[in-house]
C-alpha cells in the first residue's frame, strides 16, 4: 500500500529536511523496518530496545490514534497518511 | 544569565540548557527543570521563605524564575483546610488522624490551580521573546492563561474543545483573548497544538514552554508542606488528566527533603480519575506495563485527557510510594462535590467530586487508615461546572410572598426544618 508518513521537525535531520515521505508498507512494523531502513539513524528514536514503539512517540493514521486501530497489527490502506507526532504536549 | 537551573531529559540525562523546548532530540524523552541544588542552603531559604508574602513566589529558589525577578500578582498560596466533618463522615473518629483539603478551588486569580503553572510560563515566555502565548485546554488552563497573559501584554490565542462546559468557555473569552473552539476533544486540540508549536513562532505554555510551566504546580506541594509546619504528609490524593501535578508533588517533597528543609518521610501517592476517562488508574488496577489511551466519556471534562503525556511518570510516581489509583462513576462524582460542600464548604468543580468520591473509596478499601496525615487536592471551582448538578440538585417551586403560603409549605416540609414557636 502506499502510505505517505508526515514527518516532525525533530526527524527531518535524518530525512533531508523532507517533511513529508512516501512509503509501500501493509503493516505499521514493516512501515517503521522501511523507515530505519531508509534513515538509519531514525531507528533507534522509533523504537525502543525492546523493538517496541518509544512510549513518548505518538502515532496517527488518519488522525486516529494507531493504538485505537490495533496499533502494531493495524493493516494500512491505499493513501493512508501518517503522522508521528512527539507525545510531551497538554495536561 | 547566572541562573542555577536548565533543561535535563529525564531519560538520557542530557542538559539542554534554557530554551523553549520540551523534549529531549536525542531519545525523544521529557525534559524537566533541575537546579544546582548544591547551591541552596535549604534551612536559610525555608527562614527566608516565612518572610515573604503569602503567595506562590515565596518559593522562587525553587522554581525557574529569572533573575532579579520582582512578583506583582500574588497568584497561589490556597488554604489548607481541616476537615473534620468530612473525617467524619467516612468514618474517622475525632482525634485519630488527620484530614485536609488543599483548596485551589479559590487559587487566584481565575480559580483553579493552573494559575500556578501558568504565572511561571509566561517568565519563559517573556525570557524567550515570545509575543504571543497558547494552550490547549480542558477548560481551567485557557481560563489562567487569558487571564494573566492578557493583563501582562501578550497576544493570547487559547484552543478548546468546542463542548465544554458554557462557564469555561465565558471564562476564557472575558478576558479578551482570542478563544479558538475545535470540533475534537482534547487530545485531538493537543495534538493540533504540537503542530501549531512547529510552524509558528509561538510560546504555548504546555507545549514548547511545557517543562517551565510544570515546574508551578510543585508549590501546590511546597504550600502543602509549609502549611502542615515544615512537614509531610503520609498520604496525598490528587486528581490525574495529564498526570502531571501528581509527579509535581512527588518532586516538591523531594526537594524539600534534600535540602533538609522536612523531615524524611515517606508519602503515598493516590491518583484520582474518572472511570470515564482513566487510562491511569486502569494502569495502576490491572497492573500495567504501560497505560492503553481512551476516548473520555465523563462529566469531568477537566480530567478528560485519554492519552496523558505523563501517564508514564505518574504511574512510576505511584508504584514506587506504594500509593494506589482508583475512579469514580458520574454519580459518584456528584455525590463527591455535594459531601465536600456540605461538609466543609467547599464548592469543587467535578474533578474535586472525583478527588473526594476516589478518597472515600480509598478509606474504605483499607488503603488510606484514620490514624494517617491524609492531604485531598480540590483543584478547581464548582461554579465552572454547575451544568452537571442541574441533573442532581432538586431546585423547589417559587412560592408567593405570603406567611401563610410559607407556613403551609413548612407543615408539608416539616421534617428536619426546626425553630417554629
Amino acid at each position: 500500500m502506499n502510505v505517505t508518513v508526515e514527518i516532525p521537525s525533530a526527524f527531518r535531520r535524518f530525512t533531508a529536511g523532507a517533511s513529508k515521505v512516501d512509503c509501500q508498507a501493509a503493516t505499521l512494523v514493516e512501515l517503521l523496518s522501511q523507515l530505519e531502513g531508509r534513515f538509519p539513524g531514525m531507528a533507534r528514536h522509533l523504537r525502543d530496545e525492546s523493538g517496541r514503539v518509544r512510549q513518548f512517540l505518538n502515532i496517527y493514521v488518519n488522525e486516529e490514534d494507531v493504538r485505537f486501530l490495533g496499533g502494531e497489527s493495524y493493516t494500512f490502506r491505499e493513501g493512508d497518511r501518517v503522522m508521528l507526532v512527539p507525545s510531551i504536549a497538554g495536561g | 544569565m547566572s541562573e542555577n537551573y536548565h533543561l535535563r531529559c529525564r531519560e538520557c540525562g542530557r542538559n539542554w540548557g534554557n530554551q523553549p523546548r520540551s523534549f529531549c532530540e536525542e531519545c525523544f524523552s521529557p525534559l524537566e527543570v533541575t537546579y544546582d541544588y548544591d547551591s541552596l542552603n535549604g534551612p536559610a531559604i525555608r527562614w527566608s521563605i516565612e518572610s515573604r508574602p503569602r503567595d506562590l513566589w515565596r518559593y522562587a529558589e525553587l522554581l525557574p524564575l529569572p533573575d532579579r525577578f520582582r512578583p506583582s500578582f500574588p497568584v497561589g498560596f490556597t488554604p489548607l483546610l481541616p476537615a473534620l466533618r468530612l473525617a467524619a463522615r467516612w468514618g474517622v473518629p475525632p482525634g485519630v488522624g488527620e484530614l485536609f483539603i488543599k483548596n485551589d478551588a479559590v487559587c487566584f486569580p481565575s480559580l483553579s490551580f493552573k494559575d500556578r503553572v501558568v504565572a511561571v510560563a509566561l517568565l519563559a515566555a517573556r525570557r524567550f521573546g515570545f509575543e504571543t502565548v497558547s494552550c490547549s485546554s480542558t477548560g481551567n488552563l485557557a481560563n489562567a492563561l487569558a487571564a494573566q497573559a492578557v493583563r501582562q501584554g501578550f497576544q493570547t490565542c487559547v484552543f478548546v474543545p468546542a463542548d465544554l462546559e458554557a462557564a469555561k468557555i465565558l471564562n476564557s473569552a472575558v478576558y479578551g483573548a482570542r478563544l479558538v473552539r475545535i470540533d475534537g476533544n482534547y487530545d485531538q486540540v493537543n495534538r493540533l497544538c504540537s503542530q501549531v508549536a512547529e510552524k509558528l513562532d509561538w510560546g504555548i505554555v504546555n507545549v514548547n514552554l511545557r517543562p517551565y510551566y510544570a515546574e508551578g504546580s510543585k508549590t501546590v506541594g511546597f504550600e502543602i508542606a509549609e502549611q502542615l509546619g515544615w512537614r509531610l504528609p503520609d498520604n496525598v490524593v490528587v486528581p490525574m488528566a495529564g498526570g502531571s501535578l501528581i509527579t509535581k508533588i512527588k518532586k516538591a517533597f523531594d526537594e524539600l527533603i534534600l535540602l533538609q528543609m522536612v523531615e524524611p518521610r515517606p508519602v503515598k501517592f493516590f491518583g484520582a480519575q474518572a472511570t470515564g476517562c482513566s487510562p491511569i488508574s486502569d494502569a495502576v488496577k490491572r497492573n500495567l506495563e504501560r497505560f492503553e489511551p481512551q476516548r473520555p466519556r465523563t462529566i469531568a471534562r477537566s480530567l478528560a485527557i485519554g492519552n496523558p503525556a505523563d501517564g508514564p511518570y505518574a504511574l512510576k510516581t505511584i508504584r514506587d510510594s506504594g500509593g494506589w489509583a482508583e475512579d469514580a462513576t458520574d454519580a459518584e462524582i456528584l455525590a463527591g462535590i455535594r459531601t465536600l460542600a456540605e461538609t466543609e464548604a467547599v464548592f469543587a468543580e467535578t474533578a474535586g467530586g472525583v478527588t473526594a468520591a476516589v478518597a472515600a473509596k480509598l478509606f474504605r478499601q483499607g488503603r488510606i487508615r484514620p490514624e494517617e496525615t491524609t492531604v485531598l487536592c480540590v483543584t478547581g471551582n464548582g461554579l465552572k461546572t454547575t451544568d452537571a448538578l442541574t441533573q442532581d440538585l432538586v431546585i423547589e417551586a417559587p412560592l408567593p410572598p405570603r406567611f401563610d403560603e410559607f407556613e403551609a409549605y413548612l407543615d408539608q416540609t416539616a421534617a428536619g426544618i426546626g425553630g417554629r414557636n
